[in-house]
């Protein structure tokens, strides 16, 4: 019993796992199917009414943008939880930095100054108007700088102080926003009423509005394809051994000469900037931003995405954040719905998220904790010292 | 070098390397900064209205005190299994619905007489009770298999238990405020101008005397000892004939309790329950915890009434910023803390020096 167990086992770690290329062929290739569906065959016609509707009623294409968003902000946190292994709960704050800079920089908002860079706004608008690109760059700089300042002094506690501090500075800066329409008399935020009417975004060849859903899909899966490309860069690279070392084993790997301060400051870093970069493609997808839609549990919804989808991998995430955006903005509402009139109840789907999302956190934890598409190195990590594997020496694991 | 030189140079005390000196020096000036703004903040306001100053000094005084039975819940788990317990604030949310229909739905009390406080203080005992086992259930099903995990494992779970505490929390009181009739006395006695409601002064006469019970079980009782143990090594205790995973549940179960109590007496004084209470005061909690450093019972107490006079004055005084910023003035003292002092006020350093 023992040995065929030991040798499946050892069959399992020989077989190679599907190369990084076989998978971003694949993500390239659903996203061109999706681009290609949407964009020529969905405004068809001919197309029969019942396929029409079903697709609008079960995949409409603010969905599948809106899942894009959250895969850019998920991939972000998982260099942060996956890669170094940092518990980050205030994810949400660098979504709403980002927010506010596409929020200023990109609307009339601040009609008292007119500046406008490479924007495409004609000139006699008042406000900032940067164009798009820049503001992404903007955005990622201005969360990495507040990453730096809130990651500085806290990396060096426990990691479950890390945590919480994380939290506190989540509750904080939407707290600003939404209380920030009069600051000793500046209107910061326009607090619950938001910003609303950004610019379009100017790509060349024709500026696109808040419902240019086609064009705006292919710079969503730019983008998040940009942050693939990143995290797997950075963890192939002498930066991400390192956070996986420090991962792993703290203390082992600052003995090797790793700077634990720097290592850790730069995954936050980066965690950051990803989620700016989400936060200025949210604004230009919803086309404004609103002070009460950055909570809590956006912070939760995007942890639960990566440990969904197998912390450390960067495909696993993806589809994590795919599947759990998709729940939450279409799928249970539209379940929802369907049940409802042909049962004739009156069942409140949507507010089934909070159980969902719970029962995601831990039943993943405790049953499957390296997620849907483990990361081969993470598995033996996350199950050393599990109950049953206590009892034998080490040496005979090997075997 | 003379023998004398050598004594002198031996006899100088070690006070660190160098960062650790420039580290405390900056502390210093910072805390010493700070407490002098506040000074003047403090004497500004009680020159400028001293009964409005007693006011809400007591105010904060009461809620400080309901942040302590909360905050006791965070730092007896953490004492002991080093965990921060994310669904403890959705526990006492709980407890505070649990209270509501006790009193209101399940035995029809809703004018402050005689049956209205016996329903009370059985209402105490049931919320305890069952604050406490529901924190066992949590225990044993969600955390105690992980309790060899890397650390960031039960992190995640307690937050996904607090998620669905919260969803049991919207099914059971709904998306929005609820309103409850109150069967504490409403009525208020005067001393000087300042206005003390009794229901002050019974959530004092229900509080106090818990937390005494509280340090005398963890001080005096053989249970409380096996805690004790717990705390300082797990392994140690278990080879001392120490039953490990009860002295945990018992640790839950006192900690759930007083999440219990305080919901009551969190219902019973504002009158209101909702759904993410257990969110918003969870968190001023474990600032509190923080506050008066992790894992110290005292100063979990000491740091949650400080929190709550503090929350107080900020609300409740004119030259202030007010009750919208409340949150974040509570979070910014929670990040100043582990900046500048993570250990705490009472406890002991906190950075891991493996």
């Amino acid at each position: 019993m023992m040995a065929t167990r030991a040798a499946r086992k050892a069959k399992k770690a020989t077989r190679r796992p599907a190369s990084h290329r076989t998978w971003a062929l694949g993500y390239l290739a659903v996203a061109t199917v999706i681009f290609v569906v949407y964009q020529y065959a969905l405004p068809w016609e001919g197309l029969p009414l019942p396929i029409y509707d079903f697709l609008q009623l079960w995949l409409p294409p603010t969905s599948i943008n809106e899942a894009l968003v959250y895969v850019i902000c998920a991939l972000g946190l998982n260099v942060v939880v996956g890669y170094a292994g940092l518990l980050d709960l205030g994810y949400v704050a660098f979504w709403a930095i980002g927010g506010y800079c596409a929020g200023w920089f990109m609307s009339n908002f601040f009609e008292q100054w007119n500046f406008h860079g490479l924007s495409s706004v004609a000139s006699t608008e008042p406000g900032l108007h940067i164009n798009f690109w820049l503001v992404l760059v903007i955005g990622g700089a201005v969360c990495a700088f507040f990453g730096v300042v809130i990651g500085a002094p806290t990396l060096r506690l426990k990691s479950d102080y890390l945590a919480l501090v994380t939290l506190g500075f989540g509750e904080i800066i939407p707290q600003i926003f939404f209380n920030g329409e009069d600051i000793n008399g500046f209107n910061l935020s326009n607090g619950t009423k938001g910003i609303t009417r950004l610019d379009p975004i100017p790509t060349g060849v024709k500026d696109l509005g808040p419902f240019d859903f086609g064009s705006k899909f292919v710079i969503f899966v730019l983008l998040a394809a940009l942050m693939v490309f990143i995290s797997l860069q950075l963890r192939r690279g002498r930066l991400g051994r390192a956070w996986l070392a420090i991962r792993e084993d703290e203390l082992a790997a600052s003995m090797m000469g790793v700077p634990l301060m720097r290592t850790k400051l730069a995954s936050y870093a980066v965690g950051a900037v990803a989620g700016g970069i989400g936060g200025v493609a949210f604004a230009t997808h919803v086309d404004g931003v609103y002070a009460e839609r950055f909570n809590f549990s956006i912070s939760i919804f995007l942890l639960a995405m990566v440990v969904l989808g197998g912390m450390g991998n960067v495909w696993g995430v993806i589809l994590g954040a795919f599947i759990l955006s998709w729940i939450n903005s279409t799928g249970l509402p539209a379940l929802g719905d369907t049940f409802n009139t042909q049962f004739g109840t009156d069942i409140d789907f949507p507010s089934f998220t909070f159980l969902l999302f719970g029962l995601v956190l831990i039943l993943m934890i405790l049953f499957k904790r390296e997620g849907l598409i483990p990361e081969s190195r993470l598995r033996m990590v996350l199950h050393e010292g599990d109950a049953d594997e206590e009892m034998k020496p080490a040496h005979e694991e090997e075997k | 070098m003379t023998q004398a030189a050598v004594e002198k140079v031996a006899v100088r005390q070690y006070k660190g390397t160098p960062g650790q000196v420039r580290r405390r020096r900056i502390e210093l000036t910072a805390g010493a900064v700070l407490g002098s703004l506040a000074m003047v903040w403090i004497v500004t306001n009680i020159i400028n209205s001293p009964t409005q100053f007693a006011q809400v000094f007591i105010l904060g005084f009461r809620n400080g005190l309901l942040y302590a039975l909360i905050a006791l819940g965070y730092t007896l788990v953490y004492g002991i299994i080093e965990l921060i317990n994310f669904a403890h604030g959705d526990l006492f949310m709980l407890g505070a619905l649990f209270a509501s229909y006790f009193i209101t739905v399940w035995f029809g009390q809703e004018k402050s007489n005689l049956a209205g406080w016996l329903t009370f203080l059985a209402a105490l005992i049931a919320a305890m009770a069952f604050c406490g086992g529901l924190n066992i259930l949590i225990e044993r099903f969600a955390y105690r298999r992980l309790r060899r995990a890397p650390k960031i494992a039960p992190l995640i779970t307690a937050v996904g238990v607090s998620f669905i505490l919260q969803f049991v929390g919207i099914k059971w009181n709904g998306s929005t405020p609820r309103n409850w009739p109150k069967v504490l006395p409403q009525s208020e006695f005067t001393i000087g101008g300042v206005h003390i409601a009794w229901n002050t002064v019974i959530l004092l006469l229900v509080a106090v005397p818990l937390l005494l019970l509280l340090t005398w079980v963890v001080t005096k009782t053989r249970q409380g000892k096996a805690m004790r143990a717990t705390a300082q090594d797990q392994d140690a205790a278990r080879l001392m004939g120490i039953d490990v995973n009860r002295t945990i549940s018992f640790t839950f179960a006192i900690g759930g309790a007083l999440a219990g109590a305080a919901g009551l007496l969190y219902q019973q004084t504002t009158g209101t329950t909702n759904y993410n209470l257990g969110f918003q005061l969870g968190l001023i909690a474990f600032t509190s915890a923080v506050l008066g450093g992790i894992g110290n019972l005292n100063g979990a107490v000491l740091g949650a009434v400080l929190i709550g006079i503090i929350q107080g004055l900020n609300d409740g005084l004119p030259i202030a910023l007010g009750q919208k910023w409340s949150q974040t003035v509570v979070f910014t003292i929670l990040i100043l803390i582990m900046v500048f002092k993570p250990a705490g006020l009472l406890g002991k350093s906190t950075t891991e020096k493996v």
